[in-house]
């Protein structure tokens, strides 16, 4: 037994000191502190301290991209950002576990009162800073481009339309040869604000055929679901005659359909979202720097795309202490500025906001103060 | 078959008779039997248009009954019954086998792309789309599932010999009944539970990796209970008898005796344990959240650990598709090679420790 | 020292504790078991407080607005439905696997046959839903198809076919295999512990190696063999990820597990749902997760009963 004792100590000091060797080396891409990345910034102080977020995970992407540039130019902040989900996103923020959320939806009467409260009785900012085209994705052999009426979307997903060379797709697309494949509809299994968004538009522009009132849980019973936009691609990826909806830079080497606006048909580039986001009229009755928009789903002109997801960021105009100030501030500085757009789309392919929409989000950010 | 030794000819003689003259099957003849009723599969299954699949599934079917038939024939009911087990037996094994190659040839087909220095040295701090690594994620993913070890094992263990060594009346048969059913708590609901309870103790920006360790506990104490107490129950009560005989107190033969007996049970189901939890995803996603950088210190912030950090890169990919679940499929094969680790180091702790058994 | 005692009483069981290296950790077993309860409580307490604005709110207000009892019942026949099959095919998987690395496997050979079954318990729950989306549901669409053709009078295989095999029998398949290496683990110990005298005997009575099982090590091993079937159901019931990624759910509850329109699972139907959701809808899921928390009650009842109905066995004798 001696022996045995003398061994298991023997074993267990070398894993202890095997991890310790282990533990005692950091990443090798932290260690080197230079923020080569970003020496423009000039005159900015230093910030240190914490900056906490959580919120929507369609942001996620983008959000690494910010987190980067962020962090290159403020490297004394500790960041983090927790792609919990807008809903969790907006209880933490209005709980004061997070200094800012990230959400699909604007917040509620109800939720911006206690947002109100949670910020000192402030003002709480909104700012559309994520945009996201949605673009209806199918696969089916031999077609490649497709013009669709929000008349047909609903209706092939509602079931009504449920071959590809049904009437009233083969109206949209007069010099297309259809197939007679059958239709797959596919929709999201999770809650989620692409579907908030996607079912949005079709109770807007298609009200007559598409009945269900808009939410982020797929209204109809049945039918292909699938979860998440990865999972939404493979699905439709690997279903010929399927259709599904999803974030248009995810879209990959699916067909992407042009969506009827007006009298022509829209392609879901950035530009699209952009414009369209630019000219939606504010939600009445908010505060001065609460930016929450009305998607203008009905809109008539050919540079805009309807179907598309804003995801905003939520925080307050005042704070309790300087220093979550300053980060919230320095942050969302970073977030409108050019740099941190152009951040964003080059990793989540998401549409870079307008200028317009920039100046506005300007004043909110120049704005925040603690006291 | 390496029991049938002697290959009797067979005789044609019929079977009753008073002196047993076991007649056999020719020591090949149950492969040579099967590997006909493969190949009959396969022209079967040519027949029906050929598939790898319907060829394996024909096969083994028609392969079976002839070794059956041929051992009914010569050798009797019960000896065919017995080849006709082994043959469904080791049919069992192949089923297991097919899912598990086919699971590790995906992981590693889409994991090896990224499976490099950098991924070990590097974490994902200040990374944009391609490069970066899951050094942080690994580090996190050790350390709580150390700690979630530390707390399970040893009140796991220690409920597990109070169930076998002491329990009596209500209190053993609500503990036993009430370990059952939390091995059904769903793991979501025990990260909540872990959430809640952290935020009504410290408050609520509260958030380390401690809070992801006690909900992985949640999970794990009931299946170390309950497999260790299975293993417990094994060691012969003679052992104990005769320890108890020479006058040994009883914890120093639960300890000296009864663990030691056990050890090579116990750790496989710590291991199992271990294993069960260590790819949860959803509770470490609601407590300890997810950071590029590297945080060592399991009581204070967020932590990376693998799963979270792969389901991510999995679902919210960015626009550079490929180097995000290259990165995904990278950390589930770390996650395999951490788990055989593992098991490994477990296997080896009950060969060192185990006492020889006497047969 | 210890032959004072009286001899009626077992010596095991019913010792009275004396010394105090015995009364520490006698104290420490039974203060973990309580730690344990204690722990269970909470997790309880916390359902319930949680659960209860979505037992009194009106019908109205519950997602799908009608009632709590419409939201959860299908969820409910999906979890059971996915993880009894999980279980009808894992438990005689697991058996013939336990059997065949402890009696039939090459001696050699057969611990690192356990080894290679207990990597299928190291593949983390999404990498099986990733893996039962992009490739097994996709090998089961034929299969699908056949049974619809052949089967299909019978309820369970009614059809329509799912054209994405993404179907509450693939799910129940995917959780099998997930749940096999805990059954056969468990099984393989308790096979592997059977009493070699008694094994040894039947062999000696000329019993062949199928009736030396049947007589010797079955027996033993029942009690082992249920508790770890109850332990692969529990996972089977709660798992989340795989069944979140695979299943396409959703539907009204139905027997059919081929067709593409399945009922969620409650475990899954959480995680698809609670990042995004708000004030009530997060008190149903939490009822949700309350109901399945019953049903685990439930099986382990039925389960201790039929274990019970047997004599235990501990130790060797």
């Amino acid at each position: 037994m001696k022996l045995r004792s003398s061994t298991r100590a023997l074993t267990i000091s070398a894993a202890l000191a095997a991890t310790l060797a282990l533990a005692a080396c950091g990443a090798s891409n932290e260690s080197d502190d230079s923020n080569s990345g970003s020496d423009g910034g000039g005159d900015t102080q230093e910030l240190s301290g914490e900056l906490v977020g959580a919120g929507a995970s369609s942001q996620q992407a983008a959000m690494e991209a910010w987190q980067a540039g962020f962090e290159g130019e403020y490297p004394g902040v500790r960041f983090s950002y927790d792609p919990a989900g807008s809903g969790a996103g907006r209880e933490q923020f209005i709980a004061g576990s997070t200094a800012f959320a990230g959400s699909d939806a604007a917040l509620d009467d109800e939720e911006l009162a206690q947002a109100q409260e949670r910020c000192a009785g402030g003002e709480v900012f909104e700012l559309p800073n994520y945009i996201s085209p949605i673009a209806v994705i199918f696969n089916l052999e031999g077609v490649d481009e497709l013009d669709l009426s929000p008349a047909t979307i609903a209706g092939i997903f509602t079931g009504a339309i449920t071959s590809w060379d049904d009437p009233a797709i083969a109206a949209d697309n007069p010099d297309a040869t259809l197939p007679g494949t059958a239709i797959t509809p596919v929709h999201r299994a999770d809650d989620s604000g692409t579907t908030d968004n996607f079912t949005d538009y079709l109770f807007q522009a298609a009200g007559d055929v598409w009945t269900s009132e808009p939410d982020g849980e797929w209204p109809l019973p049945g039918g292909e679901a699938a979860n998440q936009t990865s999972g939404m691609v493979e699905v439709v990826g690997s279903v010929d005659g399927a259709i599904g909806y999803a974030d248009a830079s995810r879209a990959g080497d699916l067909g992407v359909a042009n969506v009827a606006v007006g009298e022509s048909f829209a392609a879901p580039t950035p530009e699209a979202a952009a414009a369209v986001v630019e000219n939606s009229p504010a939600v009445e009755g908010r505060g001065e720097y609460d930016f929450a928009i009305e998607l203008n789903r009905l809109t008539e002109s050919a540079d805009e795309y309807p179907i598309v997801l804003v995801s905003y960021h939520l925080g307050c105009i005042t704070y309790d202490d300087q220093e979550t100030a300053d980060n919230v501030a320095a942050f969302m500085g970073y977030v409108i500025s050019e740099d941190g757009q152009a951040a964003a789309a080059e990793n989540a392919g998401n549409a870079e906001i307008s200028d317009a929409l920039r100046e506005q989000a300007q004043t909110a950010v120049d704005a925040i103060t603690a006291g | 078959m390496s029991t049938d030794t002697q290959a009797a000819p067979p005789a044609a003689t019929p079977q009753e008779g008073p002196v047993r003259v076991q007649r056999k099957l020719p020591r090949y003849a149950p492969f040579g039997l099967f590997a006909g009723g493969v190949a009959v599969g396969a022209a079967l299954s040519a027949l029906t248009g050929f598939s790898v699949i319907s060829t394996v599934v024909y096969g083994v079917v028609l392969g079976t009954v002839a070794v059956y038939a041929a051992s009914r024939a010569v050798e009797g009911r019960r000896k065919a019954t017995d080849r006709l087990v082994t043959s469904l037996v080791t049919t069992a094994f192949g089923i297991a086998m097919v899912p598990l190659v086919s699971l590790v040839w995906t992981v590693l087909d889409n994991g090896l792309a990224r499976f490099d220095g950098q991924f070990f040295s590097n974490s994902m701090y200040r990374v944009v789309g391609e490069g970066g690594g899951a050094y942080h994620a690994v580090l996190g993913t050790l350390i709580i599932t150390a700690l979630a070890t530390a707390i399970s094992v040893p009140i796991g263990l220690m409920a597990a010999i109070y169930l076998v060594e002491y329990g009596t009346g209500r209190l053993k048969k609500a503990i036993t009944f009430f370990v059952d059913v939390m091995t059904g708590i769903p793991s979501i609901v025990a990260g909540l539970f872990a959430f809640a309870l952290f935020t009504l103790l410290f408050g609520n920006d509260f958030r380390a990796g401690v809070m992801g360790a006690v909900a992985l506990s949640v999970l794990m104490i009931p299946v170390v209970v309950r497999s260790c107490e299975e293993v417990l129950k094994l060691v012969p009560n003679e052992l104990r008898e005769a320890s108890y005989a020479l006058g040994v107190p009883k914890w120093r033969t639960v300890m000296k005796v009864v663990l030691p007996t056990a050890v090579a049970g116990l750790g496989t189901g710590i291991t199992l344990a271990v294993a069960r939890v260590v790819g949860e995803t959803a509770p470490l996603l609601i407590t300890v959240g997810l950071i590029t950088g590297t945080n060592l210190n399991p009581f204070d912030g967020r932590m990376a650990t693998l799963p979270v950090f792969a389901y991510y890169q999995l679902t919210q990919p960015g626009v550079n598709e490929q180097a995000f679940l290259d990165r995904a499929w990278t950390a589930a094969l770390l996650l395999i090679i951490l788990v055989m680790a593992l098991n490994v180091v477990a296997r080896l702790i009950s060969r060192f420790f185990a006492p020889t058994t006497g047969r | 020292m210890t032959v004072t005692k009286a001899p009626t009483e077992p010596p095991a069981q019913q010792r009275t504790i004396r010394r105090p290296g015995d009364r520490i950790f006698a104290g420490a077993a039974r203060g973990s078991g309580i730690f344990i309860l204690l722990v269970l409580a909470g997790v309880a307490a916390f359902l319930i407080s949680e659960a209860i604005p979505a037992f009194t709110a009106s019908s109205e207000e519950i997602p799908g607005g009608e009632g709590l009892g419409d939201y959860v019942w299908p969820l409910i026949a999906g979890t059971l439905l996915g993880a009894v099959i999980a279980l009808l095919v894992a438990t005689p998987l697991a058996v013939g696997i336990a059997l065949y690395v402890t009696y039939y496997a090459p001696r050699r050979i057969a611990t690192a046959l356990g080894y290679v079954i207990d990597l299928l318990a190291a593949i983390p729950s999404v990498v099986y839903g990733f893996w039962g989306l992009a490739v097994l549901a996709k090998q089961l669409v034929p299969f699908h198809e056949w049974l619809d053709d052949t089967l299909g009078f019978i309820p369970f295989f009614a059809g329509p076919a799912s054209t994405t095999g993404r179907t509450m029998l693939t799910v129940g398949l995917v959780l099998a295999v997930m749940i096999l290496p805990i059954i056969s683990a468990i099984a393989r110990e308790v096979f592997g512990q059977a009493p070699a005298l008694h094994r040894e005997a039947a062999l000696a009575l000329g019993a062949t190696r199928w009736e030396m099982i049947r007589m010797a090590v079955l027996p033993y091993g029942k009690s082992g063999v249920i508790a770890g079937a109850m332990l692969g159901l529990g996972r089977a019931l709660g798992e989340t990820m795989a069944v979140a990624i695979i299943l396409s759910g959703g539907a009204g509850a139905t027997l059919n597990v081929i067709s593409n329109s399945s009922p969620s699972t409650i475990a899954s139907n959480i995680a698809l749902r609670f990042p995004e959701a708000t004030g009530l809808g997060v008190n149903t899921l939490i009822a949700s997760g309350l109901v399945l928390f019953v049903i685990t009650l439930a099986v382990n009842m039925l389960a201790r009963w039929v274990v019970n109905r047997r004599a235990d066995f501990s130790g060797a004798n």
